[in-house]
């Protein structure tokens, strides 16, 4: 009789984080095709090269778990594969970057990757307005592909195992399923996404036509803040963000597309398939639509207290642009960074935090602790008030609404308040290393809340200059918030018990 | 006589030393950090600023949008469209733009202009023209990429025979 040796689930595991990281490697050649119609040569051979060592990276773990890739994962190891690849994918994403010369180091150039793919939209990047446009498309489609996931990228075109297809979905921080399985529902937010993408490159093509662009200028313009815009990511070609452009017209249709894109795609799903009526009745919207209602009366209010915009009509276009992108998580901006802080007032730069916190929703690609745990917490509220207040006879179960009726139970109040608890705990973190590294309060709050809630928005803390411990405590943040806890905390676990036995 | 020169004197002193600031406050050479971080004291103040013009000119009319970086931020310039048209190079990736030098009022929030940081100037002076740059891969990078694509190229083909 022989007795089998068990299997090291390493193998498998690598070879499923190879798959995504061909993928990525893959992607790089949309940008080397940009620097090559614009006859960017430096950047075109750079992007060449890095696409063929990420390749090579992934087709060698292919290759090294090939064996094995019929061994099932748990589900732990299935979120190990999802946040394993953001990190490698984030280590040699960074590649171009470095050597385009644009960062003044690598940990600011994986700073820009972490940014890009949690679609949080701060940047470490020099001289942003003389990028390369090979560069510039690197860094947007970072963003969009971040928005929908690489996980979600890599199952779309390479994956066919189910069981572990979802398991990796889930440890993305997404666990909605427009379909019975997670491949066809990768496949479904992807054309959901490339659809909006060319509705969007074309309507935003024409508005900076409109404005000044120039034909060739205005698309590519348009498809990047299109892909930022959608993604809630914050990134920008010019430095002075949407304020670059001057435009009423651009702030409008901005506004639109990161609203819709912090929708959750099922929501999308829902409506583009004829129920309309969900709109209105979900509990996301419901929930998102009364805190930016009354978190938009708070910021005006802290604005007009301190006399910050001359006239009504400036005080609603600088203020509601500020707070809804800070809302969705977009971090587009129409000030500069340091006008929050002389400006704002603390009023409206509470209301603006409390928004980052709070993000969008749930299976979108926006951040923050998410417009549904925010309703389910508020409802179990309401409901432990009636229990107090009704005899337990008229007491009935709760019920929320999302796509369709869903009764509340323990354990999803319960993971709420979990996931809400990791955000706050976080977020406190963070802002104390901001205040650590000589920041004020305000500031490193701000900041931290950007960070913590993946929204790009700035107060003036972030910048090249920033102490190396504040910006590795930045990325750990952005991976967290981005991923929902879960799978990061998964790896270190898995990576503690590693190493735990090899030292025994 | 001499009592009144005296008394005169002290008096001369003063305003020989507050007509200069006086002219300064008037059209002050300014940065755009100080811009964006003392724009309550500045706001309706006519400034001086030059940098490079960045990205695109703006038409809008018969004036124009311009953006000009003194290399910590980009501010927003308003001007008539003719003036715009002097200028020849905008800072791009390879072409560093024009450095223009230019007077205006500066506003914190423009109420024309939707609440944005902005300076209103009638004219632009090109203090230098712009020009382009070269950015061409070394032949060590060229080399480099060469090797690495024919080998990622291998490895694929590999990859996609084994059916891995």
């Amino acid at each position: 009789m022989t007795i089998e040796k068990p299997i090291n689930k390493i193998y498998p595991m690598c070879y499923y984080i190879g798959l995504i990281i061909t993928a990525l490697g893959a992607l790089q050649l949309l940008p080397a095709l940009v620097s090559a119609l614009y006859s960017e040569w430096r950047m075109l051979v750079i992007f060449l090269a890095t696409a063929s060592i990420t390749v090579l990276a992934g087709i060698g773990m292919i290759f090294g778990g090939s064996r094995y890739k019929s061994v099932r994962l748990s589900f732990g190891e299935g979120t190990v594969v999802a946040s394993g690849a953001w990190l490698l994918g984030t280590l040699l994403c960074a590649l171009p970057y470095e050597l385009s010369g644009n960062y003044l180091s690598y940990l600011d150039c994986c700073f820009d990757v972490m940014s890009g793919l949690t679609t949080t939209g701060l940047c470490l990047v020099q001289d942003m307005d003389h990028l390369s446009n090979g560069i510039n498309m690197w860094r947007h489609l970072l963003t969009f592909v971040g928005g929908q996931g690489m996980v979600v990228l890599a199952l779309t075109f390479l994956m066919k195992d189910q069981s572990v297809a979802y398991k990796m979905y889930v440890g993305e921080g997404k666990d909605e399923k427009l379909f019975p399985n997670a491949v066809s529902t990768s496949r479904q937010i992807w054309l959901i996404s490339l659809i909006y993408l060319a509705i969007g490159t074309v309507v935003m093509t024409i508005a900076f036509i409109f404005e000044g662009l120039a034909p060739d200028r205005a698309f590519l313009h348009a498809m990047w803040i299109f892909m930022s815009a959608w993604s809630t990511g914050g990134f920008a070609p010019m430095s002075q963000s949407i304020l670059y452009y001057h435009s009423e017209l651009v702030e409008l249709i901005t506004v639109v597309f990161f609203v819709i894109g912090s929708f959750n795609f099922a929501l999308h799903y829902a409506v583009l398939t004829g129920k309309r009526s969900e709109l209105r009745r979900n509990i996301e919207t419901v929930t998102f639509s009364i805190t930016l209602t009354m978190l938009t009366l708070i910021t005006l209010l802290g604005l007009m207290k301190n006399n910050v915009y001359p006239n009504v009509m400036v005080l609603l276009r600088k203020g509601f642009y500020q707070l809804v992108s800070g809302h969705t998580t977009t971090g587009f901006m129409t000030i500069y960074a340091k006008q929050f802080y002389h400006e704002w007032g603390d009023i409206a730069l509470f209301a603006m935090i409390i928004a980052m916190l709070l993000g969008g929703s749930a299976c979108s690609t926006a951040g923050g602790f998410k417009a549904m745990r925010v309703g389910i917490i508020f409802v179990s509220f309401k409901a432990e008030v009636k229990r107090m207040l009704l005899p337990e006879s008229r007491i009935s179960e709760q019920k929320i609404h999302h796509i369709k009726d869903i009764v509340l139970t323990d354990s999803m109040i319960k993971s709420a308040f979990l996931i809400v608890t990791a955000y706050v705990v976080t977020f406190a973190f963070g802002t104390l290393v901001g205040m650590f590294a000589g920041f004020p309060f305000g500031m490193a709050a701000f900041e931290c809340a950007s960070v913590t809630g993946n929204v790009g928005l700035s107060i003036g803390v972030t910048s090249a200059a920033m102490p190396a411990y504040l910006k590795l405590t930045y990325i750990i943040i952005m991976w967290l918030g981005r991923l929902e806890f879960m799978s990061v905390l998964t790896l270190g676990a898995y990576v503690v018990r590693k190493v735990g036995r090899k030292c025994d | 006589m001499r009592l009144k020169l005296i008394k005169i004197a002290p008096m001369l002193l003063v305003i020989s030393f507050l007509l200069p600031i006086g002219a300064n406050a008037e059209n002050q050479p300014v940065t755009s950090t100080t811009l964006i971080e003392s724009a309550s004291k500045l706001d309706g103040d006519t400034v001086s600023y030059s940098g490079e013009v960045i990205g695109d000119v703006l038409y809008r009319g018969d004036y124009a949008w311009i953006n000009v970086s003194d290399g910590a931020n980009a501010i927003g310039i308003y001007i008539p469209a003719s003036e715009a048209k002097k200028i020849e190079y905008v800072g791009r990736y390879r072409v560093v733009g024009d450095t223009v030098s230019l007077t205006g009022t500066f506003h914190r929030a423009c109420a024309q202009h939707g609440g944005d940081l902005d300076i209103h100037a009638d004219t632009i002076c090109i203090v230098k023209l712009g020009h382009t740059v070269e950015d061409e891969p070394s032949n060590g990078l060229l080399f480099l990429a060469g090797v690495l694509f024919l080998c990622a190229l291998t490895g694929t083909v590999f990859a996609l025979k084994k059916r891995l």
